[in-house]
């Protein structure tokens, strides 16, 4: 493990003449935006973890109803939370064609896929909120039940990280108006698509989780230990 | 001492600042940034430092002040300790000390976001400012204690249970913002914009202590984040993540079903790393500064970073010797108890090595060296008594009581302010470029470490005794004997004395700007790079045309073999000025040691 | 220098006033002396690390203090110093840690011969609950609690009917018995705490918890509770009884169980008016009360609170203070109320009454009575309605007079010092917010506002 050598290095050793410097590439923006994007990323995914501990500890008192396993409960049938998905899988793949676009120094492509994976960002959020507005409408509310509380404060609380990146991709669209610098742009949007791919799979984890049937998050439950 | 040619340098924009709102507003400048956030951080903790002296009052006499009702002492005891353990310490000790060292110890321009490090300033002053409104809402601030536990966090019979505590979740939820802002831009600094040869083990101990309490920040804050959305919600929209069936106040409420104790699971896994966040700062901080002022290495340096990277690790699993009375699941006192006892192995070592570092040194007692000194005392006490609380059936009687209050303020209060005092004394000449009066600065620490004592050390007994925190008056009890009361008025004259001996210091500060004695750019004979810049107070940049190129650790003091009793982090092999064999071992150091690290006596006050 | 020997003489003082220090732990009253054991034998263990530690470093400072033309020792680490180190912290914290899980263990462990009590906490009172003859706790919900049945059992469970339930913060326990105290709370996060007993657990609404000890002494002990519970926590105090195992059990058998409870029969305001004829002649006809006889305007109290004041007279709880002559007065006229019954009956009689306007003889400010009020309204309601929830009684409509004078007697003592009257000491308590008689008259003004309302 590099972290264990490293952490046994005795600094008051000289270092051989002409080796010390050899190692780390100094100060590449590259690397500064990728560590950061990836404290970033443990950060949110912290804060999903959280919210699921204790969603599955809160599933465990006898007034939880789950919203999917019965035939009569909304999310049984999820075609609208697929839509949503689906939505949500072209923006992702949308960004990346974008990067791979800028890399080849195509300057209309990477616009033209960032402006779909925008699109479908938006689309993916409007149909999240129709999916609130059927919730509602058929009397499944915020407060009647935790199982609801939960499928708004996850939807929400993920739509807002999803906002945030699209007002960062929308930063880096006007960046690369302004500077006219593809390879900078290469390189930020990269690290909108790694955020987008990273909210996708946050999003899989929360439809797995939001539709399971009462069953399924009890064997969970017991399988964490709750 | 060599520097990596222009050439070599990577191409970075910096913002030059061309007016006064640029220079010190609306600044880029992580030192300007540093001291904007210390300035703010202060004024709060001054708020805080005067909510405990009215506590003080009614504790020490009460019956005495018409104005201290028990909503208004239950809302003095909340902000006091939310203010300090967050808004100041926290705020301090990363957003003020973080900022500026980290980028002049491992030999940065700047923060490698510098508009976000902006930013996180100014969402950090909201914060305060949202904070300090609840004071002015009806109802106050809330008075729910700083743990903030539901059901009676948001239930009427708590003060401030409208606006203020709302308030309160608020500003605690924007300062998560802040801080994340900041902690990203810390530890990407330090892992991506450190200088050449500037390896992970050869940071100053400083840099370690805030790059690790920033990680442990960005782990754990999500937590109070997510228990503040979820109280939120319990409040505002009638959820019950947390809020069971209730009658309050004689009423059914429509809560149902909701677990408390989650609450303070989800509270206590960002509290307990709170408390490292402001513990591992001030280890590092402490390190480097008896280090300097013994003109001797830190005794143990790889010790000293595994301690901090394992209690850094530990502190995640050993929070719920918070709860060990809070009614979860009593399998758990077994795991935690152990746990907890077992992060005493490398806070003990890291102890041992401070001491170590003394043992042989060649100790100049500076004013920032006594803050040392003080703290190594007030944290071994503190620490100790922290094996009482962790021993969980030693909780059962402790717990609750006076006994705790003293333990975390020895440990959580006054050990990181002893440190913050040493940190200000020493980094004072670099930041500003003028020393601190001497003889204000040893007044002042002497009133502040023996005032504090006097408070501190009597506390404990009063929980021995039973005496349980949180109570705005005892009332005529069987078990507590009149005496305890007296007791009770000394602890409040300490605390008075200590409260108003901080205006020394504030006067040092002021007087020192206006015409305090110049200092020159290295003069405590410093090892560290952050000592070897250009400009005293450094510029814009910080490095003048090229970055400095380091050669070796921040702790090459009295190397035998040197001339110089210390050589700088940028000072290469052949710069060296090495003394003959046959001179090794003699004791003389040449004629240029003996002034190194010595205080200015300067003149009256 | 003077750092070092101040350190030495802080050590020394440290350990001096840890041995002639009066303030230390209650003599203990439980079983728990293994718990006390462990903490001394901490004692030892950071006592002598504590001395160990700070010798050393004043030691060091003397020792090394800077001197011209010397250089420090140059040693980066000591592999063996530090793993010796290590070893000896180990170890010194497996000697405090292991007692302390063994201790432990018997903590969390209930014997089986344990008697069960439930203690029920809630905004700042103490009630109590025991199995009765079935020795099982009948099921208990909020949504059953009702001014009938505080305790909120199902009166569905027939485990629950002969539950024997106290109304008060007063509970006895047998000597040398082991007993198992279940902790439920009706609202927010209470403690149970009993300082001589060593042990405590918080109550936490939404479930069930425990704790167990043996008293071994009779004695009276406070309970207290040390969880935050709002903003009367410090108020919210009970009390146990150690007796021998007969006069428990005598005291036990006056109990009513929650049957009994339910049954008991409501007041009967014809019987209450024959009564009532003693008490007008100093409240009026129609209770209205009479400045010249000092006695108050019965037509604003509840019910509940005429019942629980006419008790308190009769069995000296009030108005047996040496200097209360006019509670001395209404303790003989309670007297003459031959039983539970009688009381009950001339309750009844009384808030069969209308409303009779109140005098207003105080002069005061009325907003910043507001200021004080609001502490006191988070009882008695915002408008000084009263809370049957809180046994808090309404305090509109009565005269300012005598408000001001019970206050008066609250602040001095005169009234709620008697061990017996709960509500009392928490007014005791509470009344010591008002310093001087401007602010208990700033406060009757804004009372008199509320009854202009």
């Amino acid at each position: 493990m590099k972290i264990f050598r490293t952490l046994s290095e005795k600094p008051w050793i000289p270092h051989p003449a002409g080796s010390e410097f050899l190692a780390k590439n100094y100060q590449k923006e590259i690397f500064i935006g990728r560590t950061a994007l990836r404290f970033f990323i443990s950060v949110v995914s912290v804060i999903f973890f959280l919210f699921t501990i204790t969603f599955l500890t809160r599933s465990q008192f006898p007034d939880f109803q789950a919203l999917a396993g019965e035939p009569w409960q909304p999310l049984s049938d999820a075609s609208h939370l697929w839509l949503n998905t689906g939505a949500l899988l072209i923006s992702s793949i949308a960004l990346h064609w974008a990067h791979v676009s800028a890399r080849k120094n195509q300057l209309n492509g990477a616009i033209a896929s960032v402006m779909i994976g925008a699109f479908f960002a938006l689309l993916f959020l409007l149909g999240q909120i129709l999916v609130w507005k059927q919730l509602i409408e058929l009397g499944y509310y915020v407060a009647s039940n935790p199982a609801n509380s939960y499928f708004y404060l996850y939807t929400s609380v993920h739509g807002l990280h999803l906002l945030g990146g699209l007002f960062a991709l929308a930063y880096v669209t006007l960046q690369l108006m302004k500077k006219n610098s593809l390879v900078t742009f290469s390189s930020s949007v990269r690290l909108c698509a790694v955020y987008w791919h990273f909210l996708l799979i946050l999003w899989l984890f929360l439809f797995a989780l939001l539709t399971s049937s009462t069953d399924t998050i009890n064997i969970i439950a017991q399988l964490c230990g709750f | 001492m060599t520097h990596i040619a222009i050439a070599d340098q990577p191409e970075e924009e910096l913002h030059e600042p061309s007016s006064f709102v640029t220079k010190y507003i609306w600044s880029q400048d992580h030192k300007v940034i540093a001291i904007q956030y210390s300035i703010t951080a202060i004024f709060v903790g001054l708020v805080a430092l005067v909510l405990s002296g009215l506590m003080r009052l009614q504790l020490g006499f009460p019956d005495s002040f018409s104005f201290i009702d028990p909503s208004a002492y239950l809302q003095f005891v909340t902000m006091h300790g939310m203010i300090m353990v967050i808004y100041l310490l926290t705020a301090l000790f990363l957003g003020g000390f973080g900022n500026y060292l980290i980028p002049l110890m491992i030999g940065a321009r700047d923060m490698v976001f510098p508009y976000l490090n902006m930013l996180s300033y100014w969402v950090y002053l909201l914060a305060v400012i949202v904070l300090m409104a609840s004071f002015f809402v009806p109802g106050g601030p809330t008075g729910a204690g700083w743990t903030l536990y539901p059901p009676q966090a948001i239930l009427e019979g708590t003060p401030g249970a409208g606006g203020g505590i709302l308030l309160m979740l608020i500003s605690l939820a924007i300062f998560i913002v802040a801080f994340t802002m900041g902690g990203l831009n810390y530890v990407t600094t330090v892992l991506q914009a450190r200088t050449k040869g500037m390896t992970l083990m050869r940071m100053p101990l400083s840099v370690w202590g805030i790059f690790i309490a920033t990680i442990l920040g960005l782990l754990a804050f999500p937590a109070l984040l997510v228990s503040a959305i979820m109280m939120l919600l319990d409040m505002t929209v009638g959820t019950s993540f947390f809020m069971p069936a209730i009658v309050s106040l004689g009423e059914q409420l429509d809560y149902s079903g909701g677990s408390p104790i989650l609450f303070q699971h989800l509270f206590w896994f960002f509290g307990h790393p709170e408390v490292y966040i402001v513990a591992l700062p001030a280890f590092g901080i402490v390190s480097d500064v008896l280090s300097v002022h013994a003109r001797k290495n830190i005794f143990g340096y790889r010790m000293m970073v595994w301690a901090i990277v394992i209690i850094g690790g530990l502190s995640f699993i050993v929070w719920a010797h918070h709860m060990y009375v809070s009614g979860m699941n009593p399998y758990f006192g077994f795991f935690f108890a152990t746990t907890t006892l077992i992060i005493a192995v490398p806070t003990a070592l890291k102890v041992y090595n401070w001491v170590l570092t003394l043992w042989r040194g060649n100790i100049h007692l500076t004013t920032a060296m006594l803050f040392a000194i003080g703290f190594i005392f007030t944290f071994t006490h503190g620490g100790l008594t922290g094996l009482f609380l962790g021993n969980v059936v030693i909780d059962l009687p402790l717990s609750d009581t006076y006994f705790v209050v003293a333990h975390f303020h020895m440990v959580m209060g006054v050990s990181p302010i002893m440190v913050l005092f040493a940190a200000i004394y020493h980094w004072f000449p670099k930041i500003t470029g003028k020393h601190l009066h001497t003889g204000l600065g040893k007044a002042h620490f002497w009133v502040t470490f023996l005032g504090t004592y006097a408070i501190y050390l009597p506390m404990h007994y009063l929980g021995f005794l039973g005496v349980p925190r949180r109570y705005y008056a005892m009332g005529s009890t069987e078990f507590v004997p009149d005496s305890a009361q007296d007791l009770n008025a000394s602890i409040t004259v300490s605390a008075l004395i200590v409260g108003v001996a901080q205006l020394i210091f504030i006067y040092n500060v002021i007087r020192s700007l206006r015409k305090g004695e110049k200092a020159e750019s290295n003069p405590w004979g410093a090892a560290s790079l952050e000592w070897q810049t250009p400009d005293t107070p450094p510029k814009h940049g910080n490095w003048g045309p090229a970055l400095p190129v380091v050669y070796r650790w921040a702790y090459d003091y009295s190397v035998p073999t040197a001339k110089q009793d210390f050589i700088p982090q940028n000072m290469s092999e052949e710069e060296v000025e090495r003394v003959d064999d046959s001179e090794t071992s003699s004791t003389e150091g040449g004629e240029d040691v003996k002034n190194i690290g010595d205080e200015p006596v300067g003149d009256n006050p | 220098m003077k750092i070092a020997i101040v350190l030495i003489i802080l050590v020394v003082g440290s350990v001096i006033f840890h041995f002639v220090s009066p303030w230390y732990f209650t003599p203990i009253a439980s079983n728990w002396g293994t718990i006390d054991d462990t903490i001394n034998i901490t004692f030892w263990v950071t006592g002598i690390v504590f001395v160990a530690v700070n010798l050393f470093l004043a030691y060091a400072v003397i020792r090394y203090q800077k001197k011209k033309n010397t250089k420090a020792h140059y040693e980066p680490e000591n592999k063996k110093l530090e793993l010796g180190l290590t070893v000896f912290t180990t170890v010194g914290v497996a000697i405090m840690l292991a007692p302390g899980l063994f201790v432990w263990a018997k903590f969390i462990e209930v014997p089986e011969d344990a008697h069960v009590v439930e203690a029920v906490g809630q905004q700042w009172q103490w009630t109590f609950r025991f199995p009765g003859k079935d020795g099982v706790l009948g099921k208990t919900e909020v949504a059953h609690i009702t001014p009938a049945n505080p305790f909120g059992i199902n009166p569905k469970d027939p485990a629950g009917r002969d539950d024997i339930l106290i109304n008060s913060n007063e509970v006895h326990l047998p000597k040398d018995k082991p007993v198992k105290v279940v902790l439920r709370s009706k609202d927010v996060l209470h403690n149970f705490a009993v300082p001589q007993f060593r042990v405590k657990m918080d109550l936490v609404p939404g479930m069930v918890t425990y704790v167990w000890f043996t008293p071994i002494k009779e004695g009276s002990f406070e309970i207290l509770c040390e969880e935050l519970c709002g903003l009367a926590h410090h108020t919210m105090r009970g009390r146990v009884v150690v007796d021998s195992v007969e006069d428990y059990q005598a005291w036990l058998n006056r109990q009513p169980t929650f049957a009994q409870t339910l049954k008991v029969a409501e007041g009967n305001p014809e019987q209450g008016k024959a009564l009532y004829a003693v008490c007008g002649a100093c409240h009026g006809q129609n209770g209205e009360g009479n400045l010249a006889m000092n006695s108050p305007n019965l037509t604003s109290l509840p019910e509940w609170y005429l019942v629980r004041q006419l008790e308190y007279y009769k069995k000296g709880i009030r108005g047996a203070h040496k200097d209360d002559p006019l509670g001395q007065q209404m303790a003989a006229m309670a007297g003459t109320l031959a039983n539970t019954k009688s009381i009950r009956d001339v309750a009844a009689y009384i808030s069969t009454f209308s409303d009779s306007p109140a005098d207003k003889t105080v002069e005061g400010d009325p907003s910043s009575g507001y200021s004080y009020y609001v502490t006191c309204g988070t009882c008695h309601g915002k408008e000084g309605e009263g809370n049957f929830g809180l046994s808090a009684p309404q305090l509109v409509g009565q005269h300012d007079w005598y408000i001001k004078r019970q206050l008066e007697n609250f602040k001095q003592g005169i009234r709620g010092k008697h061990p017996d009257d709960q509500f009392g000491f928490q007014m005791v308590l509470m009344a010591r917010v008002l310093q001087d008689e401007q602010a208990v008259d700033d406060l009757i003004a804004y009372l008199n506002s509320l009854n202009d309302k």
